[in-house]
């Protein structure tokens, strides 16, 4: 057991904390750290210049463009990607289907999608839930039937979030409704500008256009973009879960809202319940951190940790607390989410509300929390 | 960074396991045990003389081993484990560190190594009726006549100090500030009595008793104190997440086995995803604990410090969630002194309340949130 950075490692940081500061632009990177909306060009670019470097996808093979990292060296590249404000690589493409594609993918797929997807070249969307399969996915419903070649798609794909910005959709398709519904399921990558593809905008509680239906009606795909065994959606579904389960532990971004959030205090600093809040936060996440550290997210066969379910769980409970606290800070000044950009009260407070109301979506998604208590409760403790 | 034990320290846990195996193989020997005097087993703390347990925080010089904090903590979470009611945490960590931390060499040399011998018993008096966790003594006050230390007030509680054959006192010094001196059980007035886990403690009374001055006589020692208290709370975390980790073990299995309504409990998600919500807890706790004792070896008090404020909260909500669980999902059968899991709380209360409670270190954290932009764990 040792706390500190061997020498290699404390390299390693800081080469990272220099290639992030100096080659991602700086409107890119403030952005980001005041907490402002990223456009889709500004994500695009943050990605292609770490791509550049070699830093977009480090977790996957490193015949495509992977590094042969350790956890802890991830780890190190996670936090100051985050302390620098540079755009995390784009999860749809760096942690789900890109993943996917280079271990179950025909070479064909590998060559045609992974440069493209590494590089942002396509943006991709997440088509998984339906609006009668959420947390029970395996019960999704949208049909792909063979004709000749192709694929004949029809069905509703719901929640699917930045589908507006998608050029392409990783699909999980009914393949075979006789059998038991985790066996009949099959992976379909769909061209979002093929005929017949709709996305219609859902509006949040925030106000905010994030998250989209995708309407199939009659799509024709081309039978070389099913994606691993005619049927073996569900193993990939669950791969792809794992993987998504581990990114969306936000313990970085949490850290850093958190103590932008005191920066922004001032006099309420003086409130020794406020005080008592922070200090039990950054107690929490520092818990959460060395969790992270401790617990090897990944096993050497690419497949996610069990406790990475804590990850998830706890993180999403932490990234909402410091939202409600921001909200309990901002008080009246929340109430001008909505107003113009002459509004006398400040950014950070104007954004409470809104953030507050968003981020209740986290605990729901990347498998809701309770899914997350399901799986610790039967995988690790086999109850 | 690297949270991994190397093989000399697996293989000390093994050890430490294997013979506490021998001691305490069921709850109803820590029963037998702490229903008699002196409470622990004499001859179980022999052979952890023998195998160099008792040494292992003291240098070479001084009679120990000379072993890490990592060690300590691995022998510290295996007595959590089996609720082991051996003063290892009061007399060897507490009171072997204070005599370690601001002794003279020949009275390391002439303490630590009986200590360490399994020869002596030791108890650290550093608390007075009305102290909440504090290193400056109040309760107790020296006076020095004609080159001689005498001491008087009331030290209480006193962990472990029944059976202690010295005591190691932190005393209100004539001209200021806080020393520790040895005192002699035989020169102050000790009552023994059960803590709420049925460990033991003392009130012990100074009359105008006899004291050697450990260290400079008259130094202000507050500093020190203080550290060595920090350095027995990161170790009695690690004893807590010992309990935690059997308490945990033992609700799944109860829930697995446990028929009502003629099924299993773990049929019933209400129970399955509490207990779900009880590994979280222990899993974060570990980490912190993890850490809190790597931070030891950098040597930094302020860093220490700052560590044990840190554990000691993710520990005391960590405890109070896991303890209070465990007793629940067992129903009645976890209210009853025969049954570990209920007196595993009891065990977390006592070192929760000894050591410092969450709400104070949660106070002290709070004092400085402004002192820093944010926490890095690495």
């Amino acid at each position: 057991m040792q706390l500190e950075l061997s020498p290699a490692d404390a390299e390693f940081r800081s080469r990272m904390r220099e290639i992030f500061t100096t080659k991602v632009p700086q409107e890119i990177r403030d952005t980001v750290l005041e907490g402002r909306h990223l456009t889709r060009d500004q994500i695009v670019e943050a990605q292609r210049t770490l791509n550049a470097e070699g830093l977009a996808v480090p977790h996957w093979p490193v015949e495509w463009g992977g590094q042969d990292w350790t956890e802890l060296q991830r780890h190190l590249w996670h936090e100051e990607m985050q302390r620098a404000g540079v755009p995390i690589p784009l999860a749809f493409n760096a942690s789900m289907i890109g993943p996917v594609i280079a271990h179950f993918g025909t070479q064909e797929q590998k060559e045609r999608f992974l440069p493209a997807t590494a590089n942002l070249d396509i943006w991709w969307s997440q088509g998984f839930s339906e609006p009668d399969a959420g947390s029970d996915l395996a019960s999704l419903r949208t049909s792909a039937v063979r004709d000749g070649d192709d694929w004949v798609v029809n069905g509703q794909k719901t929640w699917t979030t930045l589908g507006q910005h998608g050029d392409w959709i990783f699909t999980l398709v009914r393949t075979d409704p006789e059998v038991k519904k985790q066996a009949g399921i099959s992976m379909l990558l769909i061209d979002m500008t093929t005929p017949g593809v709709e996305v219609r905008p859902i509006e949040l509680i925030d106000g905010g256009h994030e998250v989209n239906e995708v309407w199939f009606s009659d799509v024709r795909v081309p039978g070389d973009l099913l994606v691993g065994d005619l049927n073996g959606g569900w193993t990939i579904a669950k791969f792809l879960l794992g993987n998504e389960r581990v990114g969306v532990a936000p313990v970085g971004a949490t850290k850093r809202a958190l103590s932008a959030l005191k920066s922004h205090a001032g006099a309420l600093l003086d409130d020794p319940l406020v005080r008592a809040r922070i200090a039990e936060l950054e107690n929490d996440l520092l818990a959460l951190e060395l969790t992270a550290l401790r617990v090897v997210a990944h096993s050497s066969d690419g497949a996610p940790h069990p406790a990475s379910s804590v990850l998830k769980l706890r993180g999403t409970e932490l990234q909402q607390a410091v939202s409600e606290l921001a909200l309990d800070l901002a008080g009246p000044a929340s109430l001008a989410a909505r107003a113009d950009d002459d509004s006398p009260q400040e950014g950070w407070a104007r954004r409470a509300a809104p953030t507050y109301l968003n981020l209740r979506k986290a605990s729901i998604y990347g498998g809701s929390n309770e899914i997350q208590r399901q799986i610790i409760s039967r995988t690790i403790l086999g109850l | 960074m690297d949270f991994t034990y190397d093989d000399e320290q697996q293989a000390l846990r093994e050890a430490v396991r294997g013979l506490l195996a021998t001691a305490y193989a069921d709850h109803e020997a820590r029963r037998r045990t702490v229903a008699d005097d002196p409470g622990f087993d004499r001859a179980l703390w022999g052979r952890l003389a023998e195998m160099g347990v008792l040494g292992l925080p003291f240098s070479e010089a001084d009679g120990g081993v000379g072993a890490g904090p990592v060690e300590i903590g691995i022998v510290c979470q295996e007595l959590g484990r089996v609720l082991a009611p051996e003063p290892y945490l009061s007399g060897v960590v507490h009171a072997g560190g204070l005599v370690a931390a601001v002794g003279t060499a020949e009275q390391k040399a002439e303490l630590l190594g009986r200590l360490s011998a399994g020869e002596v018993l030791l108890a650290a008096a550093d608390t007075s009726p009305g102290d909440r966790w504090t290193s400056d003594a109040d309760g107790v006050r020296a006076s020095v006549a004609d080159g001689t230390w005498t001491l008087d007030g009331v030290a209480d509680p006193v962990m472990g100090g029944a059976s202690a054959d010295h005591l190691v006192v932190t005393a209100a010094l004539p001209d200021g500030g806080t020393g520790v001196f040895v005192v002699d059980a035989a020169a102050a007035s000790v009552t023994g009595y059960a803590a709420a886990d049925l460990t033991r403690a003392a009130t012990v009374r100074f009359e105008g008793s006899e004291a050697t001055p450990l260290g400079e006589p008259g130094r202000d020692l507050s500093a020190s104190i203080a550290t060595i208290s920090d350095l027995t709370r990161i170790m009695g975390a690690n004893q807590a997440l010992g309990v935690m980790q059997s308490q945990v073990r033992a609700t799944t299995d109860y829930l697995k086995s446990r028929k009502q309504f003629g099924v299993t409990l773990n049929t019933f998600q209400a129970l399955t995803f509490r207990a779900a919500d009880m590994y979280v807890s222990l899993e974060l706790a570990h980490s912190t604990v993890d850490w809190a004792t790597m931070t030891i070896a950098g040597g930094d008090r302020e860093v220490v410090a700052d560590a044990a404020d840190r554990v000691g909260l993710q520990v005391g909500r960590a405890a109070r969630h896991i303890g209070q669980e465990a007793i629940q999902l067992h129903g009645g059968i976890g209210m009853t002194a025969e049954y570990a899991v209920g007196v595993g709380t009891a065990h977390l209360t006592v070192l929760e309340q000894w050591l410092g409670n969450a709400g104070h270190h949660l106070g002290r954290l709070s004092a400085r949130v402004t002192d820093h932009e944010l926490v890095d764990a690495v």
